[in-house]
C-alpha cells in the first residue's frame, strides 16, 4: 500500500509540474497575470508531493519492505537505520528521485525568494524549472521507479547496501553534489527566461548571481566530500583519480566557476552578455550529462546502452531536447545582443575574460579526455585508458597560469587599468612570494623540489597580492575597524574563495611530492619506523559488527620514541554480499595524516600492511571548504535583495 | 557576422551528436597506423630492469614478437595483464614492454606483484617514443617481425579472442621469414 501511495504521489507531482511548465509560460506571453500567478502555488504543490514520495520511500526502507524491488536490492534487515536512510540514494532509481526532489526544492526556493522580480520573469523561470522536473519525473515513472514491487513473491531478506556506500561520506556526498548540479538549473532557467523574453540585460545576471553562487558552493562541497570519501574509504590513500565519474562532476564545476566570474562582469559592466548566457546553459547541460553518464553506467562501458536500451534512448532523447533546444534558442536570440560598454585591453574585464577562457579550455580538455575512450569503445576500436599523465600535463599548466592572472587581477579596475599601476602594486608581492616560498620550502624539507616551489610561489602570490589589496582598503579612512566592516559580504566571500585556492594548491603539491609509504609484511611484535614515527603491530583479532565480521589490527604508534596513539585498521567482510572491504585507520592532523590500511592475511598471524605518511593532505579539503564558505557568504550579500526591492518599487510607481 | 557565430555551439553539438549516434551503431573497423611495414622508430632509452643500461631499437630484433605499451596508471592494462602473463609465461611468446609515461619504481612494484610476462621492458618516461610510435593511449600492442619491422597494431585490451587473431598473424609472419 505504502509504495503505491509513493507512485501516486509521484504521478500527482508530475501532473502539477506539467501545469507549471505550461500555464505560467502562456500567461507570460499573453500578459495574463492570473495565469502567471499560478506558478508559485504549483511550485509548492510539486515540492509537497515529491517530499511525500521521498518520505514514503524512506518508510519502506526503515520497515524493511523487501517487496519493493529497490529496497530489496539496496538494503538489509541488519543495516543500521542511518544507512537504511542514506540507501535511498544508494542506487539508480532512488538517486534520481533525490535529484528531482532537490529540483523541486530549488523551484520552491525561487518561488518564495522572488517577491521583488518582475512577474513575467518569475513565471518563465518557474515554468522552465517545471519542464526539467517533468522530464525527470517521466524518466523515473517510465523507466526507473523506486516503488516497483516484487509481487506476489517478495524476498525474505535484502541484498544489502554496497559496503563501499556504508559510510558517513556517502550519506552526505550525493545530496551536496546534487544540490550543486541541480542548483545550476536556476541559473539555466534564468538564462532561458531572459532569452525567451528577449530582455537579456544586466538585471538577469544580478538575479541569478546569488543562486549561482550557492549552487557553485554546494558543487564545490560535494566534489570535496567525494574526494575525502575516496581518500579514506577506497584504501589507496589517493584523493583524485581522474576517474570518469569524478571528471563528470569536475566539468560542470569548471564551467560554473567561469560562470560566477562572468556573471560579475555582466552585472557590473553589461558586457559578455551572450557569453555568460552560454556559460549558464553549458554548466547545467554538463550537470545533466554528468548525472546521466554516471548513473547510466555508460562511462564504464558503452554497452550499458545496449543492456538497457529503454533508459539509454530516453536519456539520449532528453539530452538532445534540453541541450539542443537551449542552444538553438541561444542561436536565435543571442545574435541581437549588444554590449552596454567598452573596455581597454588592460582592465578587469580582460582579466576575467582570461579566467573564462582558461576555465573553458580546462573543461574542454577534461571532456575530451573523458569521452575519447568512450568514443573509441563505441567505434569498436578497442578499450583504452587516457590516464592521469594526460590530465596532469594539461591541467597543471592551465591552473598555474590562472593563478598568475588571479594575482594580477587583485589590483585591476573596471574599464581601464594603467599597466604602470599594476606593476607598481605587483612587484612587492612578487618579490615577497619568491622569498617566502624559498624560505618555507627550505625550512620544511631542507631541499628544493620544483613542483613544491612552484606551488608555494603561486599560493604566496595569491595571499600577498590580495592581502595587499585588502590592506589598501583598510587604509581608506582612519578608523580601520569601520573600514573592515564597510566591505561587503561579496567582497569577503571572494577573498575567502581565493584564499581557498591558495590553501588547496599547498595541499596538492605537498602531498603529491612528500608522501611516503611503506608496504611491509608485519608479524605481531614487528616494528616499522619512518618520518619520526614508530609503528608497532600488536596483531589482529576477530570483531563482530552489525552486518560484517572483521579482522581488526592494533597498531601502536610512537612519536620520537614516546607513546603517541593506537590505531585500529580493519579488514571487514560484509556477510550479505560476502564482500571484503578495507577500513583504513587514520590519524588526521593539520600538517600530516598517518594512514594505515590492511592488505592480505599472511601465515602465522602476520599481515601485509600499507603505512602512509601524507603531509598537508587535509589542506586540499580545507581549501574546498574555504571556497564553499566564500560562495555562501557572497550569496548572502544583502545588496541583491535591496536592489531588487528598489526596482520593484520603481516598477510599482510606474504601473 | 555575429548572427553567424551564435550558431556555432548548436552546430557543434549537432555534429558531435551525429558522430556519437553513428558511432554507437558503426561496424568494427581497424585503426590504421602510419608505421605499418616500417621499421620501429629509433630510440635510446633505459631498461626497466637495469636503469643504467640503455636499450635501442636493435633490442627488438631477432624474432617475431609482441610489443605491449603499458602503464601502472592504466586500468585497462591491469585487466589485460593476466592474458599477457598467459601469452608470455605459459605460451612462451616473447613480449617486449614499453612502459609509457610511468614511474619506473611503480612499474617494477607492479611486475613483482602481478608477475612479469615481458622479456625486455624499455622505459619511456616522458612519452617521446610513444609519440614517435603514434600511441593513442594505453594499452596498445604491436607485432614486430624478426627484422624489427612493425607488422600489425592493436589498440586496446588484448583478450583471448584478440590473442588468437594475433597468434595466427604471428605464425604467418614467422613462416614468411623462414621462406
Amino acid at each position: 500500500m505504502i509504495p503505491e501511495l509513493g507512485t501516486f504521489s509521484t504521478i500527482l507531482a508530475l501532473c502539477l509540474a506539467l501545469i507549471l511548465s505550461v500555464v505560467p509560460m502562456v500567461g507570460a506571453y499573453t500578459g495574463n497575470k492570473l495565469w502567471v500567478d499560478y506558478a508559485r502555488p504549483l511550485a509548492k504543490g510539486v515540492f509537497f508531493f515529491l517530499t511525500l514520495a521521498m518520505a514514503l520511500l524512506a518508510y519502506s526502507f526503515q520497515t524493511d519492505d523487501f517487496s519493493v524491488v529497490y529496497v530489496a536490492q539496496s538494503s538489509n534487515t541488519n543495516l543500521p537505520w542511518y544507512y537504511k536512510f542514506s540507501a535511498i540514494w544508494g542506487g539508480h532509481e532512488g538517486s534520481l528521485l533525490l535529484w528531482v526532489w532537490i529540483q523541486a526544492f530549488w523551484t520552491l526556493a525561487v518561488a518564495i525568494k522572488s517577491k521583488n522580480l518582475p512577474l513575467d520573469i518569475v513565471g518563465r523561470v518557474l515554468a522552465v524549472m517545471g519542464m526539467i522536473t517533468v522530464a525527470f519525473l517521466l524518466f523515473i515513472l517510465f523507466t526507473s521507479s523506486p516503488f516497483e514491487r516484487f509481487l506476489p513473491n517478495a524476498p525474505m531478506e535484502g541484498a544489502d547496501l554496497n559496503p563501499l556506500l556504508q559510510d558517513f561520506g556517502l550519506i552526505v556526498h550525493p545530496p551536496a553534489l546534487y544540490m550543486g548540479y541541480v542548483g545550476l538549473s536556476v541559473a539555466f532557467s534564468f538564462a532561458i527566461a531572459a532569452l525567451l523574453s528577449g530582455r537579456l540585460d544586466a538585471a538577469w545576471a544580478r538575479w541569478s548571481r546569488p543562486w549561482t553562487n550557492v549552487a557553485w558552493a554546494f558543487l564545490t562541497l560535494g566534489i570535496a566530500l567525494g574526494s575525502w570519501w575516496a581518500y579514506y574509504e577506497l584504501g589507496w590513500g589517493g584523493w583524485w583519480f581522474w576517474d570518469p565519474v569524478e571528471n563528470a562532476s569536475l566539468m560542470p564545476w569548471l564551467v560554473a566557476t567561469a560562470l560566477i566570474h562572468s556573471l560579475a562582469v555582466t552585472e557590473k559592466r553589461g558586457v559578455f552578455k551572450s557569453w555568460t548566457v552560454l556559460l549558464a546553459i553549458s554548466a547545467f547541460c554538463l550537470s545533466l550529462l554528468g548525472t546521466f553518464l554516471v548513473r547510466s553506467g555508460v562511462l564504464t562501458s558503452v554497452h550499458a546502452f545496449a543492456t538497457d536500451p529503454e533508459r539509454g534512448v530516453f536519456i539520449l532523447g532528453m539530452l538532445i531536447f534540453v541541450i539542443g533546444g537551449s542552444l538553438l534558442l541561444y542561436a536565435i536570440r543571442a545574435g541581437s545582443v549588444k554590449s552596454e560598454s567598452s573596455f581597454a585591453l588592460s582592465s578587469r574585464e580582460s582579466l576575467l575574460l582570461v579566467n573564462n577562457i582558461l576555465f573553458t579550455v580546462a573543461c574542454a580538455m577534461v571532456l575530451i579526455g573523458t569521452l575519447y575512450p568512450l568514443v573509441m569503445d563505441a567505434l569498436n576500436l578497442g578499450k583504452i585508458s587516457v590516464g592521469p599523465p594526460y590530465f596532469n600535463a594539461l591541467f597543471v599548466p592551465l591552473m598555474s597560469l590562472m593563478v598568475v592572472f588571479l594575482g594580477i587581477a587583485a589590483f585591476s579596475r573596471w574599464k581601464e587599468t594603467p599597466v604602470s599601476l599594476l606593476s607598481s602594486k605587483l612587484w612587492l608581492p612578487g618579490v615577497l612570494s619568491v622569498v617566502a616560498a624559498l624560505a618555507t620550502h627550505w625550512l620544511y624539507s631542507g631541499s628544493i623540489e620544483f613542483w613544491v616551489l612552484l606551488a608555494l610561489l603561486l599560493s604566496y602570490w595569491i595571499v600577498f597580492t590580495w592581502g595587499r589589496e585588502y590592506l589598501t582598503r583598510l587604509r581608506i579612512r582612519k578608523d580601520w575597524l569601520a573600514n573592515m566592516t564597510r566591505q561587503s559580504r561579496s567582497y569577503y566571500g571572494m577573498l575567502l574563495g581565493h584564499l581557498g585556492v591558495a590553501v588547496m594548491i599547498v595541499g596538492i603539491a605537498m602531498v603529491t611530492v612528500f608522501v611516503e609509504h611503506r608496504d611491509a609484511r608485519m608479524a605481531p611484535g614487528d616494528q616499522l619506523e619512518f618520518r619520526g614515527y614508530t609503528f608497532i603491530f600488536d596483531g589482529a583479532r576477530k570483531v563482530q559488527g552489525p552486518n560484517y565480521v572483521s579482522d581488526m589490527a592494533r597498531v601502536r604508534v610512537l612519536k620520537d620514541g614516546q607513546p603517541f596513539r593506537e590505531m585500529f585498521p580493519e579488514k571487514r567482510k560484509y556477510t550479505a554480499r560476502s564482500m571484503v572491504m578495507t577500513q583504513v585507520a587514520l590519524d588526521p592532523g593539520f600538517t600530516r595524516d598517518l594512514y594505515i590500511a590492511m592488505g592480505e592475511e599472511l601465515e602465522n598471524g602476520a599481515w601485509a600492511m600499507r603505512l602512509q605518511f601524507k603531509p598537508f593532505v587535509r589542506w586540499i579539503w580545507l581549501g574546498a571548504l574555504l571556497m564553499t564558505a566564500g560562495g555562501l557568504l557572497a550569496a548572502s550579500d544583502p545588496r541583491y535583495r535591496k536592489q531588487d526591492k528598489r526596482e520593484a518599487a520603481e516598477r510599482g510607481s510606474y504601473a | 557576422m555575429r548572427k553567424f557565430w551564435v550558431f556555432t555551439p548548436f552546430v557543434a553539438f549537432l555534429v558531435m551528436g551525429v558522430f556519437l549516434y553513428k558511432g554507437l551503431f558503426m561496424d568494427p573497423s581497424k585503426l590504421p597506423s602510419a608505421l605499418i611495414d616500417r621499421p620501429f622508430p629509433s630510440f635510446s632509452l633505459p631498461s626497466l630492469y637495469e636503469p643504467d643500461q640503455l636499450m635501442t631499437e636493435a633490442d627488438f630484433k631477432g624474432e617475431v614478437a609482441l610489443l605491449n605499451v603499458w602503464a601502472t596508471w592504466c586500468p585497462t592494462c591491469k585487466e589485460e595483464h593476466e592474458q599477457l602473463n598467459k601469452i608470455g609465461l605459459r605460451e612462451g611468446v616473447p613480449i617486449y614492454g614499453l612502459n609509457y609515461k610511468d614511474d619506473p619504481q611503480l612499474a617494477r612494484d607492479w611486475l613483482q606483484r602481478y608477475e612479469d610476462p615481458y622479456t625486455k621492458v624499455v622505459v619511456d618516461r616522458d612519452g617521446r617514443l610513444g609519440l614517435d610510435l603514434g600511441v593513442y593511449g594505453a594499452p596498445e600492442t604491436y607485432i614486430l617481425d624478426s627484422d624489427g619491422i612493425i607488422r600489425y597494431r592493436h589498440v586496446g585490451e588484448v583478450d583471448e579472442k584478440v590473442w588468437q587473431k594475433l597468434k595466427g598473424l604471428m605464425e604467418i609472419i614467422a613462416a614468411e621469414g623462414e621462406a
